[in-house]
């Protein structure tokens, strides 16, 4: 055997005890990101369930209650009967509801009128959080549509007057944003694992005084290095494994790609992220400071600038520019891609070689660190 | 001799710190090179040069014919270091350890098998392959790193401390186990670097590298250091009682350079061509000639010289004012322990320990690391509920009654806890809020401090530059502030150069004479001599009582006539 082969056996066996006998290395590569997963997966969800509505209808009637029911049959509202408006209002700016639906008089009677009339009837949204008033126009008035295509469907006859626009939701049908969420999630979780795995296990090797040990020995810096990186990326594989099947499983998010292109986007974001953590943990030689750099360098960026909450088009020219530099923008375009989407190439292409370009700065910049030793 | 080591013109700054100063030195194959000098004097960042782990900031480091700012792979293969923090991996076992260094220096399996088991079994490791190296008691600790440095039986063996922290009779069995090695491998040009600031260590050493602050001081075999002090030390017997104001006294004779205090007797070191003194004039009796030790070489050479006429002995350089008097309260003994237990989960940390301390008296707890001092340490201090028995200082309990009793005590802990961003002055000022002192008396102590312990001239200075023996005076200082009955110390003096030791112990030894009552913790025999009586702790108990010279005549036998510390502590602890 020679020499390097036999040090990378013995640099490799020692990690991967040290992985099974030390449970820090287990809980961030497992438990860390369960725990990221459901917390962001369920608590980022941008829907607003069963917001409360009072429904004011000046005239009662069979078909105004079967209104009433439609808007109540809707996940995401939740209808309250009011006896006029003024009580509704009171409500309203009490808070108790978040809008008042008031059917005219006149609904019933203009909606069965052929010709241009139609059915009126008012909305009024407690609009200080402009984006929920904007998701509450759109379930009353998607509640609306539905119920009148199942009167018209019930009256054998469409209704008429005015354009049809006729809307498709493409990739996610249902409108869930936990669908959109939970893929850039994981890439969330993943960065922040990566990173951390090596980041603190390399620091605490510094802290023990082991680093120093090894770095007198003959083994070379690259063979450390590649043995760190080849355990660890290991690791990271089975807890990007398991942080996908919770996606399918645990949220229902569906997933049209193939394993082999998210094997690939994983395979080499994973080798950017623990790059990271070996420049951070060789820069920071503590493992409180490597967490923190950790935490800093990996969780603002993925969270702000990788188009998982907020769209990067709709971000500032220079912003836009800036997003190039967080590799977490390859991987949340490229899971939400293979999640929502499927292998659309054209879209995996570019990003897989940002992530490419990503991997091979951070480990040649690890090399370029760790070669200056001890000082 | 072939060389294996060449320095020249080497220096290293971090940042703006001078750590080496231009040390030009061979280090040869043979023998045991020891690097000498207290901490902070640069040996770490000796060794890690020569290893390869730094670079120098000017200056070469050639070992075995490779510069080791660019070529230290090459060297690399034929080094063993031993850095000072034990850098093995804790949660491997003994045997995976050594599998993972055989794995490093790619050695083939079949003479791997026979040398593994050969170092087991000279390092006494045999028993415990499969133990997690993080599980072994100090010495064995150091054994393993030890066996794993000299696993592929290196030309170059660099020990960093090795023996820092560890009990005694281990230190022997490390000191046995490196010269047997070299003696096998002296064939093939082997030589070691022994870094240490233990100074019985430097004497047996082939050639002694002595630093001091950055400083090459002396390149030499120990015996050029004890040649010119032929003669010139003496042993004297001096009244128990009166010992240290007879040393102190003698410490300010024209024609003695150093006086210290070893149990019962005095030893004193003459200045170059100074005849012996009248005994009877320096209050003592009977004074008999003594080998000089090498730690009398070290003193001799740190000391002003004796032709600055001017100059006291180092020891005299402590202002003989004498310390206010503490508000001594109460009766009976200062600390009263009996029965004391702590236990751990299943482990017993401190196991029945009885013992007293008068008032006035210095006493110390010696014993290796984890042999339970600091656990009886943070009981007495109220910190710990013990698991049985009673520990009473100044008459109280600590956990009963604490912040009236710890108005009482000072303690100065091991890394002083200053705050190096604050001035001298300013370092005081806190302590003396902390104590909850009023204004005026603040002002009065601060003044008194800055003057008793001669820190006027660095009042205003931040305490992060002060040099270490200045650190330390600070830290007494602030300890002693609130004036405490009870003064405890944590390794105060291990890891310092002898000059500071004797200045820290002199006024120790003057608080002592105005009535305070000291308790020392220490895993250094050295500061156990300046103890009046010393409690010897190993794994938990206490396993002898006495003073220093009490202990060393228990021991004494016709192959030991002169029975060490260190000696007893062997005999004793066993």
């Amino acid at each position: 055997m020679s020499g390097t082969a036999m040090r990378l056996r013995g640099l490799v066996r020692k990690e991967t005890k040290q992985i099974l006998r030390d449970p820090s290395a287990i809980l961030i590569a497992f438990l860390l990101p369960v725990v990221l997963l459901v917390v962001n997966g369920f608590g980022l969800s941008l829907d607003a369930r069963d917001m409360r509505i009072a429904v004011v209808i000046e005239a009662p009637e069979e078909t105004a209650r079967g209104l009433l029911q439609a808007i109540d049959a809707s996940p995401y509202l939740a209808a309250q009967p009011a006896p006029d408006f003024p009580a509704a209002e009171a409500a309203l700016t009490a808070g108790r509801v978040r809008g008042i639906l008031t059917v005219r008089e006149d609904f019933v009677p203009r909606l069965r009128r052929d010709g241009a009339a139609r059915g009126q009837a008012a909305l009024a949204v407690n609009a200080t959080d402009p984006n929920s008033a904007r998701l509450l126009e759109g379930y009353v008035s998607g509640a609306l549509s539905a119920w009148l295509v199942g009167e018209a469907r019930e009256r054998r006859r469409l209704p008429s007057g005015g354009i049809e626009l006729a809307v498709r939701d493409w990739f996610n049908p249902e409108l869930r944003s936990t669908a959109f969420i939970v893929p850039g999630v994981i890439a969330m979780v993943m960065t922040m694992t990566g990173t951390l795995l090596t980041a603190l296990i390399v620091a605490r090797e510094w802290e023990r005084g082991t680093m120093e040990a090894m770095l007198a020995s003959p083994a070379h810096m690259a063979e450390l290095i590649a043995a760190k990186l080849a355990c660890y990326f290991v690791l990271g594989m089975l807890s990007m494994a398991m942080a996908m099947a919770l996606a399918v499983t645990v949220f229902d998010v569906p997933f049209r790609g193939s394993l082999g292109a998210l094997g690939a986007a994983a395979a080499l974001f994973l080798v950017f992220a623990l790059g990271l953590g070996l420049f951070i943990s060789t820069l920071a030689r503590n493992q409180f400071v490597a967490s923190q750099l950790a935490f800093l360098t990996t969780m603002m960026p993925a969270m702000m600038l990788s188009g998982m909450l907020f769209d990067i088009a709709a971000m500032p020219r220079w912003l836009q520019l800036v997003t190039f530099l967080a590799p977490a923008r390859y991987l949340v375009s490229i899971l939400q891609t293979l999640f929502l989407a499927g292998d659309i190439w054209p879209v995996l292409l570019p990003n897989l070689a940002g992530l490419g370009a990503a991997a091979l700065a951070a480990i040649g910049l690890t090399l370029l660190v760790t070669r200056r030793r001890l000082d | 001799m072939t060389a294996l080591v060449e320095l020249s013109g080497l220096q290293h700054r971090f940042g703006t710190a001078q750590a080496l100063a231009g040390v030009e030195a061979t280090i040869a194959a043979g023998q045991v090179t020891g690097l000498v000098g207290p901490d902070a004097a640069g040996k770490t960042t000796l060794l890690r040069l020569i290893a390869g782990l730094l670079r120098p900031t000017a200056g070469r480091v050639t070992v075995l014919g490779h510069d080791m700012a660019h070529a230290a792979a090459a060297a690399h293969p034929q080094i063993g270091y031993m850095p000072q923090r034990f850098g093995l991996y804790e949660d491997l076992s003994v045997a995976e350890n050594l599998d993972l260094f055989a794995d490093l220096h790619a050695m083939p399996q079949a003479i791997r098998a026979e040398r593994i088991a050969r170092l087991l079994s000279f390092t006494g490791l045999a028993p415990f392959t499969a133990r997690l190296a993080g599980q072994l008691s100090g010495g064995m600790k150091q054994k393993l790193g030890l066996a794993c440095a000299l696993l592929s039986r290196p030309r170059l063996l660099l020990l960093d401390e090795p023996s820092v922290g560890v009990d005694p009779a281990s230190r022997r069995e490390l000191w046995a186990i490196v010269t047997a090695m070299l003696a096998e491998g002296r064939a093939e040009g082997m030589g070691v670097v022994w870094a240490t600031a233990y100074l019985d260590e430097a004497a047996r050493c082939d050639r002694v590298l002595l630093l001091h602050e950055g400083r090459l001081l002396a390149d030499a075999p120990p015996a050029t250091f004890l040649a010119p002090l032929q003669g010139r030390v003496f042993r004297m017997t001096v009244p128990q009682a009166g010992r240290r104001s007879i040393a102190r006294a003698a410490a300010r004779d024209p024609a003695v350079l150093d006086a210290l205090v070893t149990g019962d007797t005095l030893r004193l070191v003459l200045r170059e061509g100074a005849a012996s003194p009248d005994p009877a004039r320096l209050g003592g009796s009977a004074l008999e000639s003594v080998p000089p030790r090498f730690e009398d070489g070290f003193v001799a050479r740190l000391a002003p010289s004796s032709a600055a006429p001017s100059s006291p002995a180092p020891t005299a350089a402590v202002s003989a004012v004498p310390a206010s008097p503490p508000a001594i309260t109460g009766e009976g003994p200062a600390i009263a322990v009996r029965d004391l237990v702590r236990r751990f989960g299943s482990f017993t940390a401190v196991d029945h320990v009885t013992f007293s301390v008068g008032r006035g008296e210095i006493f110390g707890l010696l014993g290796p690391n984890g042999a339970g001092k600091s656990t009886t340490f943070r009981m007495l201090c109220g910190l710990l509920r013990p698991s049985g028995g009673e520990a009473r200082v100044a008459g109280r309990d600590l956990l009963l009654a604490p912040a009236a009793a710890r108005a009482r005590i000072g303690y100065m802990a091991q890394r002083f806890s200053l705050y190096a961003e604050l001035s001298t002055r300013e370092n005081l000022r806190f302590f003396a809020r902390v104590y909850g002192l009023d204004r005026t008396a603040q002002s009065r102590a601060i003044a008194e401090a800055l003057d008793r312990f001669d820190l006027s001239a660095i009042a205003d200075a931040p305490s992060r530059d002060l040099p270490l023996g200045l650190k330390q005076r600070l830290a007494l200082a602030a300890a002693l502030l609130h004036r405490p009955e009870i003064l405890f110390l944590d390794e105060p003096t291990s890891g310092v150069d002898p000059l500071t030791r004797r200045d820290f112990w002199t006024r120790i030894g003057l608080l002592a004479e105005s009535g305070v009552t000291i308790l020392v913790t220490s895993h250094f025999m050295d500061e156990a001599e300046y103890c009046d009586r010393i409690g010897i702790v190993s794994q938990g108990r206490l396993r002898a009582l006495g003073t220093p010279a009490e202990l060393r005549a228990r021991v004494r036998s016709p192959d030991l006539p002169d029975p060490t510390l260190e000696d007893a502590f062997i005999a004793l602890a066993a």
